[in-house]
């Protein structure tokens, strides 16, 4: 599923929004989503899972075409964890 | 506007508040909206399929094999089931906002 057909999944859900406001909701969500993670707030939905930012400590790394040693500075990265119905839902339905 | 979280933690009620300001939902309508995208995801994955958001990142299914585990309290071996688990993969633009920040917070300490 793409950004696109959620748009259109959740404008036919709610036949009385117009198809324009299903695309403004979905993009304003991504769009705070997106925004607190960058600023180190965590995204907590119950019933979904968490986003949150892991720190990767600095490390030496390689440059995998010429071999040569480049030095990686520390960083965070975003990680998501799935909430319970989520992952129950996942995997009964495998 | 800008939004400003009340919180450490963004939940389903500021989503909702967002799209009451932004997209002029009612408070109904919002909450609604809201329980409805986390909703059609999480049926996208049940069903098996991949989750691709442009711009924010991938939800993708891995089935992993049983493998053997230990109780940590008794040192018991209980064999963990195969299963299918969801990973996320921040998209390069996410990535790149968390970075630039970061390194703004950095600048911010080195100049003080």
């Amino acid at each position: 599923m793409t950004k696109s057909e959620l748009i259109a999944k959740l404008a036919e859900r709610y036949p009385q929004l117009v198809a324009k406001d299903a695309e403004l909701a979905v993009k304003t969500m991504l769009d705070a989503m997106a925004r607190s993670l960058a600023q180190g707030q965590r995204i907590e939905i119950r019933g979904f899972g968490s986003f949150d930012l892991n720190y990767r400590p600095p490390r030496v790394g390689r440059n995998p075409k010429s071999g040569t040693k480049v030095s990686v500075p520390e960083k965070f990265v975003p990680h998501f964890k799935a909430g319970k119905e989520l992952r129950e839902r996942v995997d009964s339905e495998a | 506007m800008q939004y400003e979280a009340s919180t450490l933690t963004l939940t389903k009620a500021d989503l909702a508040d967002m799209l009451f300001d932004k997209v002029g939902l009612n408070k109904r309508e919002a909450k609604d909206m809201v329980e409805a995208f986390f909703d059609e995801i999480r049926s996208a994955l049940a069903e098996g399929d991949t989750v691709k958001l442009s711009g924010f990142g991938n939800f993708q299914l891995r089935d992993k094999p049983q493998r053997p585990g230990r109780n940590p309290k008794t040192g018991e071996e209980i064999p963990i089931s195969a299963r299918r688990v969801v990973t996320f993969h921040a998209s390069q633009k996410l990535k790149g906002m968390v970075e630039v920040h970061y390194a703004k917070l950095q600048q911010r300490y080195s100049n003080q």
